[in-house]
């Protein structure tokens, strides 16, 4: 009998530990998205086309989650200031039309235009955040929210021209919403598309993604990149073994920085134009929160994190709208999404004292 | 209350952690002023049964315990820390629990302070708002320091504190208390220098005279033997041996704990011709800015290959002296290495330059906890030295090559005995003397000319302690390494090092010989005490 006991002790003990590095809130969330996949044909939703709208959105937002890589493996936690790089982006979106690129050119150009945007400003960035060692994340906030107001100044001052940017009337200051159309409109998305009846998968943004993302694995795998997840382990450490940890941490804010702007011009491509003032207020929280979902923590976080927590937060806010609005005929979709991605941001965050004991 | 009948017994303690067994069958009695030392090797169950005894919640949470414990012949089974607290049982815990800000007499008396006779506010708004009696606390608080018979500075915040007097407040307060009948010392004297732990035991014999039965855990069996009664010796969660400790000896119980004999023979090499040898560091007019270890003015020379010693009481400076080399703390003055100048407050610049250093900080600097065993012992090699590295695009791409790091990482876990599953398994979840194994193996994994060891064998067991220092003595032997070590324990610097300096207000006292006896270091550790 005791026999027993020992069996049915250990094995609910087995389960538990797998509950627990599992996560429970992922294995909530994901459950639920399941719930939401096995529904949809019964409320009259066209299977394929929610994998269609889900594998779409992972595809616009998995590179802005994955910018939050490099800042957690080196300890600045999440990069919450997301909109500074967003803002970089931006800029190289609206010059690389401004100086009259066209089609695939014209995301190539974008990209190329706003990188000196993310590096200096990442650098700034990246020596504030060097000052304020501990307090990285609220500061990051603000530096998000105070980049977006002062942009907010300079989309209207700026001697922006195009005739498809500008306000029509005024002939300068830029539109809040700038049509894509003729410019980098899908060009990702469109190239390597892959349609199985309903199903479209957008095969040139997620080949996209996969680069980035490998690019990502094999620099935690170098020398530097080692170096980085040392720093986010163990500053004293790593100072100890010869680290500048200042240059390591500012480098891994400039990465972050640059992946952000890429990020939004890939955003820009499938989702058709380009968004600005207010847009990137709050674009760092679903980030933050997908990564958080992928089962990352403030300070370890891996590609897999990324890959499931996007698929996992995107997949819940387009099917949510869809299945419950045919379901009980009341719009949910946003308070399902500002509850999931505020509700795990609190939550890691609660979980950061552990992490660190 | 039974009459005679023992203060505490406790009957047939079994404890397993989700089928570990680390406790079977342990019997333990306590008369009153008894004092019984409690020896094991690190893992070998005493903090857990002291955990059991004290109703941590850690005990309740992971499925309690088998048998029982009576106290004065009434059975007990405490529910938290606050029954244990209440039936008059006290426990000085290896970590501080102290308030850093406040001052002594705060820290003794939180939450018992003495209150003025209610005052128009707290008599309204309740007990919660009476004014502190400053006065009768300072008296109560001196009085539980006198019981003590330590001096120690009742007005002192606790940050600015030596680490010694620290741990003197936390038993102070646990004197405080007037129930108190049963205290628990786990491991008190380990952060203390050789006179302060010298007073503690004189106290321990104190309270035991006006009747407190005390419960003392310890590394260093010859207090066992100084100060208590009876020695209860675990192994491997088993009682091994329950003796008068009048009975018995260092080398019967170094036995029974870790149940082979443990070879503690020193062997100097004869100094004379050392004496002569090549000078392969030379530190003049060195300052640090260490809290607690403040070095003032530390000229030295070491000679290459030997095993120089650095000893000296606790905040006298000894462990600024390979900190502020290594560039972690603010220094000042002039170290040559190799007839080259080593720049100062760069660590880069003395691990480039060879110089390996193995912190006293075990967890906060020496390692990676949250990282694999391959990576905290291949990170300093790759990152100074380019080592376990592939190389591709002509050096552009220094790939991490996972197959070198993982050969280096097992031949040092076979050659220093590293005990885990595996070269993968977080260094977290070692003990404090794998950990501290971890550590060497890093520094030697650097392979260099120059080490500096800083307390390595604090806090780990006597199987540990031997294969640390033996370890040490073959990388200086069979590799030709200097090594620098500093450490509090006399009796271990003589059993490996060549000369010994001595550390006293922040200056060299003197070198002398490792055969000198320890008398004549004693003198040196206390000339410039300030």
């Amino acid at each position: 009998m005791s026999e027993n006991v020992w069996t049915s002790k250990s094995l609910s003990d087995r389960l538990r530990g797998a509950v627990a590095s599992f996560g429970l809130p992922r294995l909530i969330i994901a459950g639920f998205l399941l719930l939401l996949f096995i529904m949809a044909p019964f409320v009259g939703v066209n299977f394929f086309t929610q994998i269609t709208n889900t594998l779409n959105r992972f595809s616009w937002n998995a590179v802005m989650v994955l910018a939050m890589v490099p800042m957690v493996h080196s300890g600045c936690g999440l990069n919450f200031g997301l909109p500074l790089g967003i803002v970089s982006g931006l800029l190289g979106a609206t010059m690389s039309i401004e100086f009259g690129f066209t089609g695939a050119m014209s995301f190539v150009m974008a990209i190329v235009l706003a990188t000196p945007f993310a590096v200096v400003l990442g650098l700034g960035y990246g020596w504030l955040l060097n000052r304020i060692k501990g307090g990285e994340m609220m500061i990051a906030t603000y530096v998000g929210f105070s980049a977006v107001a002062f942009m907010c100044i300079l989309w209207l001052l700026l001697p922006f021209k195009s005739p498809n940017m500008v306000w029509g009337l005024a002939g300068k200051g830029l539109r809040t919403t700038i049509s894509l159309e003729g410019y980098y409109d899908k060009v990702l998305a469109n190239f390597l598309q892959v349609r199985i009846g309903d199903l479209v998968i957008p095969g040139g943004t997620i080949l996209f993604f996969a680069l980035l993302a490998f690019a990502m694995w094999a620099f935690l795998h170098t020398k530097t990149g080692t170096a980085m997840t040392a720093v986010g382990s163990n500053p004293t450490f790593a100072r100890a073994s010869g680290i500048n940890i200042d240059k390591i941490r500012i480098l891994s804010v400039v990465m972050s920085t640059w992946l952000a702007a890429v990020g939004i011009l890939v955003y820009q491509q499938g989702f058709g134009f380009v968004q600005l003032y207010m847009a990137p207020f709050y674009m760092a929280l679903p980030a933050v929160s997908a990564i958080l979902i992928g089962g990352a923590t403030v300070n370890k976080a891996s590609i897999t994190n990324v890959v499931i927590g996007t698929f996992l937060f995107q997949g819940i806010v387009t099917m949510t709208p869809t299945v419950m609005n045919s379901m009980i005929h009341m719009d949910m979709s946003e308070v399902i999404r500002i509850i999931v991605s505020n509700g795990m941001i609190l939550y890691a965050l609660t979980r950061k004292s552990e992490a660190i004991r | 209350m039974t009459e005679n009948a023992p203060l505490l017994e406790m009957k047939g303690i079994r404890k397993d952690f989700f089928g570990n067994q680390v406790l079977t069958d342990i019997h333990l009695s306590l008369k009153e002023g008894e004092v019984l030392g409690l020896v094991g090797e690190n893992g070998a169950g005493k903090s857990t049964l002291m955990k059991i005894l004290f109703g941590m919640n850690v005990i309740a949470e992971t499925g309690g315990y088998d048998g029982d414990i009576l106290l004065n012949g009434e059975k007990v089974r405490f529910g938290s820390p606050f029954d244990a607290l209440a039936a008059g049982i006290g426990m000085v815990h290896q970590e501080f629990s102290l308030i850093p800000g406040f001052t002594a007499t705060e820290n003794i008396l939180l939450n018992r302070e003495p209150r003025h006779k209610a005052g128009v506010v707290s008599q309204i708004f309740g007990e919660r708002l009476e004014t502190l009696d400053r006065k009768k606390m300072q008296d109560q608080a001196a009085s539980a320091i006198q019981r003590m018979g330590i001096r120690i500075d009742p007005d002192m915040v606790i940050s600015d504190m030596p680490i010694g007097h620290k741990q003197f407040t936390e038993i102070a307060r646990e004197l405080s208390k007037d129930q108190l009948r049963l205290l628990i010392l786990d491991e008190p004297t380990a952060v203390l220098t050789e006179k302060e732990a010298e007073a503690l035991l004189a106290s321990i014999r104190g309270m035991a005279a006006s009747g407190i039965a005390v419960i003392f855990i310890t590394h260093r069996l010859q207090e066992i033997l100084d100060v208590c009664d009876r020695v209860l010796v675990m192994r491997d969660g088993y009682a091994v041996q329950d003796v008068p400790a009048a009975r018995t000896s260092i080398p019967e119980i170094t036995k029974w704990m870790v149940g082979r004999s443990v070879d503690t023979s020193a062997s100097a090499r004869a100094d004379e011709q050392l004496e002569t040898g090549r000078v392969i560091m030379s530190i003049s007019r060195l300052w640090v800015d260490m809290a607690g270890e403040t070095v003032r003015d530390v000229s030295l020379d070491v000679y290459e290959g030997e095993i120089l010693g650095i000893g000296g009481l606790a905040g006298q400076g000894k462990l600024g002296i390979p900190n502020g080399v290594m560039g972690l703390y603010e220094a000042g003055g002039s170290v040559t290495f190799d007839e080259k100048p080593i720049p100062l407050n760069q660590p880069r610049s003395c691990l480039d330059a060879s110089i390996a250093f193995v912190s006293e900080d075990r967890r906060g600097v020496g390692l990676l906890l949250d990282e694999s065993l391959e990576w905290n012992i291949a990170f300093p090699p790759m990152q100074i030295q380019n080592k376990f590295l592939k190389s591709y695009l002509g050096g552009l791409i220094k790939w991490r090559d996972e197959a070198a790091i993982r050969e280096v990482t097992s031949r040092y876990v076979d050659s220093l005995q590293i005990r885990c599953t595996g070269t993968r398994q977080k260094a977290k979840e070692l003990s404090g003397g794998n950990q501290q194994k971890v550590c060497l193996a890093k520094a030697f994994a650097l392979e260099p000319r120059f080490l500096f060891v800083s307390e390595p064998t604090r806090g780990i067991d006597v199987g540990a302690k031997e294969l640390v220092l033996n370890a040490l003595k073959r990388f200086n032997r069979e590799h030709g390494v200097t090594v620098v070590m500093i450490s509090s324990e006399l009796e271990e610097l003589r059993q490996i090092c060549d000369r010994i300096a001595i550390v006293s207000g922040g200056r060299i006292a003197g070198i002398l010989p490792a055969t000198r006896s320890s008398e004549e270091f004693g003198m040196l550790m206390v000339s410039q005490v300030k």
